[in-house]
């Protein structure tokens, strides 16, 4: 019987054998719906190349055709893992020297500043790190923001008009918006806002804020998606979520959508605008075809197509941007540095003492 | 028997390793802290109560659709026990979506009854949502299970009963009942383990169990101590679970004498309560989650969203469920004929060992191969192999437990003749025990199948890097709100999960 256990060591070599197969032949979109057919006939010829491994926390909807194209056109084979950032993030972690991973694509600049924690990230090259300002970027030029989302007021066109707005969000501790909030304050683009409250208007004001708005009896929502699609429903009347989430429904449910966002203004702690970036980690084998995809996601065509096709903000200077996105320009950021958003556990602390979390 | 069953034993440790490695890297102190900090014990207390909950729910969905189905005169009811079998293929981040825009205070529901004046319905967050999504996508697991008991039981018993004076519905309670104990406690931890293992349904309906915390400790400080910490907590509340259904499935084994038809009781004037009793079951659990579905789909279409060809990840979910199902199905013979033919406390051990990964997170579970896979075998790691692997320590006691009901009802003197005739252990196994135990080896096949179709965490995680499924396609396009795109996949999921169930409800004369 000692037998079966040699099948099945026999079944999973001849399984990851197979696996080495699919892999070749499904393509760096993964399988993931229209990329795959596309993929399959380049990927057979540059196939005996390096294989860049990136890892990313961004979704394969909005980063697969824009990695398909570096591939297309730098002639590197790339092979993606789509997934969770904070999973991601935790398996990179646990494979340690023995990572695959060549890149790692977060969503977020605090998986990046945890995995930077660990020494786990090279330094990139100065060249690619002046493309974008410097608020944009690691401090330690370990990582480097790709594209940036800024934080918004949703509100229910039906019930409300911007005039009706408050200007900061620090006002929506009034009782009158009483039962008529949304939040997610499990999110991890939430949680950073939050900590960005605290870095540029101190804990005494982001306590008071939580408090006030906890008071306010807000609905709780579990991310983004489901804040606004519930602003939309008129379940609440005003939601705090992420910029792009309103194209995306407008593009999938039509104008008749029934929410539009609002930018708080005069550098309102509630207008961050956080980065989605990447970093080169130390055990990668291709350094230089790592390189060269952070480069070619900072070049005007990549930028270009965060602008238009994910209506996120490009960071790079000079890029245009979509006509119904408000301008980078005209979106008043506080003065917050985003590498100083990296103590996300003083804000969960904060968060579970005012009984948010 | 007992070399493959180590084996098997030993992969099933593996993630517990994993856990107390990494729960005590900050040390002892540490550690305990973590664990009778209030908001841990909070959370003990929340899912212990929510997996009571559902598996009681699911007790009172399940047992009396599979007696409708399997032994009275329902019309159709070879298709109610199809249709009731069905929303197991719902994967939880679906079906969890589905009910929030079904019946969310401004749901689909409510926009169907604003002509009536219906402003909002009542909040489904929180735990009674949990329970109603959970209780909907599990109870077919106790449904299955008791299904097959009804229909293998033998009937001289309730006949007696009958014969004697008992009311049908006497000899129900006090003969039938009692024998499907054993069905409805192995029904029941399937259901309840499934309830700490998920993370769809808690997470979107916002209820606080071991799985979300699990989940916020590596999304909000990316700290695994606490997370490893949490997750041996509920470990430790599975091996009280599993102490529990040991002591509940009661000592008494039931062979059967011989398969025989039994005449179906005649509902008489329970027929209409129990088409109604049917219908709302089947309308909520499948007929409003594919309703959405289709309805995401459409809406996507009218507004100029093109259906991408998703073959590619349907032949690789297919692939690898099958994979899965087969290496499970052959891990799952040696542990279910020692418990079954040599009880004792280490047979049992193993058998009981081999519910833990089902309890664990999808998460944890992948999280503790990516460390022994990309420390210990570099090889392996990101292939199909240790997918492959993950899926089968994951699913295993599906496949354990209905092999184990199907040996339980054989008769081991068939084997024991068989010996005494002069036939070698491994002669016996082969020409006896295992056609005997067909059915439930066939049935185990078909439920490790099913839950390979929808998981997701380890597909992710472990699976090699570009490879896709139809789940990782639909947690793609539904997480970043492309629900049109996350339509197509998921119909296409539930589709071909359907055949599998299908022959393992209708499958009904072989024993």
């Amino acid at each position: 019987m000692a037998g079966l256990f040699g099948l099945l060591v026999v079944m999973a070599v001849l399984f990851s054998a197979c696996g080495q197969e699919e892999e070749d032949g499904n393509g760096g979109g993964g399988g993931e719906g229209e990329s795959a057919g596309v993929q399959e006939g380049e990927e057979q010829v540059s196939g005996g190349g390096e294989t860049l491994t990136i890892y990313s926390g961004r979704n394969a909807e909005l980063v697969g055709p824009i990695i398909d194209e570096f591939q297309e056109e730098s002639e590197i084979d790339v092979q993606v893992r789509y997934g969770d950032t904070a999973e991601l993030a935790a398996t990179i972690l646990e494979e340690g020297e023995n990572s695959p991973a060549d890149i790692f694509f977060a969503q977020d600049a605090g998986a990046l500043g945890a995995i930077g924690d660990e020494g786990l990230f090279t330094e990139l090259p100065q060249e690619d790190l002046d493309r974008v300002e410097d608020r944009f970027r690691s401090t330690e030029d370990e990582w480097v923001g790709i594209s940036g989302r800024a934080r918004v007021v949703s509100y229910n066109t039906e019930s409300l008009t911007e005039e009706d707005l408050p200007e900061s969000i620090l006002d929506y501790t009034d009782p009158e918006w009483e039962g008529r909030i949304g939040w997610a304050p499990t999110n991890g683009s939430f949680q950073a806002f939050v900590t960005g409250l605290r870095v540029s208007e101190g804990e005494d004001v982001a306590r008071e804020w939580l408090e006030g708005i906890q008071a306010n009896d807000p609905a709780v929502y579990e991310d983004n998606t489901s804040t606004l699609e519930s602003v939309a429903a008129g379940e609440v009347d005003v939601g705090f979520t992420n910029h792009y989430y309103l194209f995306r429904a407008l593009e999938e449910q039509g104008e008749g959508f029934g929410a539009r966002n609002y930018y708080p203004e005069g550098g309102d702690p509630g207008a961050l605008i956080n980065v989605a970036g990447a970093g080169i980690l130390q055990t990668s084998d291709n350094p230089e075809e790592a390189e060269a995809f952070i480069e070619y996601m900072l070049s005007d065509g990549a930028q270009q197509y965060f602008a238009e096709e994910t209506y996120e903000y490009p960071l790079v200077e000079g890029v245009e941007t979509d006509e119904e996105l408000q301008p980078l320009s005209e979106v008043e950021t506080p003065d917050v540095d985003l590498s100083d958003l990296e103590d996300l556990e003083g804000t969960l602390d904060l968060m579970q003492e005012t009984g948010v979390l | 028997m007992w070399v493959p069953a180590a084996v098997v034993a030993l992969a099933m440790v593996l993630p517990l390793v994993y856990l107390v490695v990494r729960s005590l890297s900050s040390g002892w102190a540490e550690a305990v802290a973590i664990a009778l900090e209030a908001s841990s014990l909070a959370t003990l207390t929340r899912t212990v109560v929510l997996a009571a909950t559902v598996t009681a729910a699911s007790v009172l969905i399940a047992v009396p659709l599979a007696w409708l189905t399997a032994r009275s005169d329902l019309p159709g009811r070879r298709w109610w026990a199809v249709l009731g079998a069905l929303p197991l293929v719902i994967p939880s981040f679906v079906g969890g979506f589905v009910l929030v825009s079904a019946f969310g205070p401004r749901g689909l529901l409510q926009e169907a009854l604003a002509p009536l004046g219906v402003e909002r319905l009542p909040s489904i967050y929180g735990f009674p949502g949990a329970v109603l999504a959970l209780t909907l996508f599990t109870y077919p697991y106790m449904f299955l299970i008791v299904r097959a008991a009804l229909r293998g039981m033998d009937l001289s018993m309730e006949e007696a009963a009958r014969s004697l004076g008992s009311s049908a519905y006497a000899a129900f309670f006090r003969v039938t009942l009692p024998q499907l104990r054993p069905a409805i406690v192995a029904g029941g931890l399937l259901v309840a383990l499934y309830t700490l293992s998920d993370f769809g349904a808690v997470s979107l309906l916002r209820y606080d169990t071991f799985t979300r915390q699990i989940y916020l400790q590596y999304s909000s400080a990316f700290d695994r101590t606490p997370a490893a910490v949490l997750a041996v907590m509920l470990v430790l509340l599975v091996g009280a679970i599993l102490t529990m259904e040991l002591w509940a499935r009661g000592r008494a084994g039931y062979f059967q004498t011989g398969a025989r038809n039994a005449a179906p009781v005649a509902l008489g004037r329970w027929r209409l309560p129990a088409l109604v009793f049917c219908s709302l079951v089947v309308l909520v659990a499948l007929v409003v989650p594919v309703g959405v579905l289709v309805f995401w789909l459409l809406r996507g279409l009218a507004f100029g969203e093109s259906l991408n060809p998703v073959w590619q990840t349907a032949a690789n979910s297919l692939y690898v469920s099958a994979l899965a199902a087969g290496v499970a199905v052959l891990a799952a013979l040696p542990v279910a004929v020692l418990s079954v033919r040599f009880p004792g406390r280490v047979s049992s051990l193993v058998e009981r060992l081999t519910y833990v990964g089902f309890a664990l997170p999808g998460v944890v579970l992948a999280l503790s191969l990516v460390f022994f896979g990309a420390t210990y075998a570099p090889a392996l790691y990101q292939t199909l192999g240790l997918l492959v692997f993950a899926y089968v320590v994951h699913f295993l006691p599906q496949a354990v437990g209905a092999t184990r009901a199907a040996l339980l009802q054989a008769r081991p003197s068939i084997e024991e003749a068989a010996r005494s005739l002069g036939r070698g252990p491994l002669s016996v196994m082969r020409t006896v025990t295992i056609p005997l135990a067909r059915s439930g080896i066939l049935a185990g096949a078909a439920l490790v199948f099913l839950t390979t179709m929808k998981e997701l965490p380890a597909t992710l995680l472990l699976g090699p890097t570009g490879f896709g499924t139809l789940a990782t396609q639909v947690w793609s396009a539904s997480s970043e709100a492309f629900f049109a795109r996350a339509a197509a996949p998921a119909l296409l999921l539930i589709l071909l999960s359907a055949p599998p169930l299908y022959l393992l409800t209708i499958r009904e004369k072989i024993t």
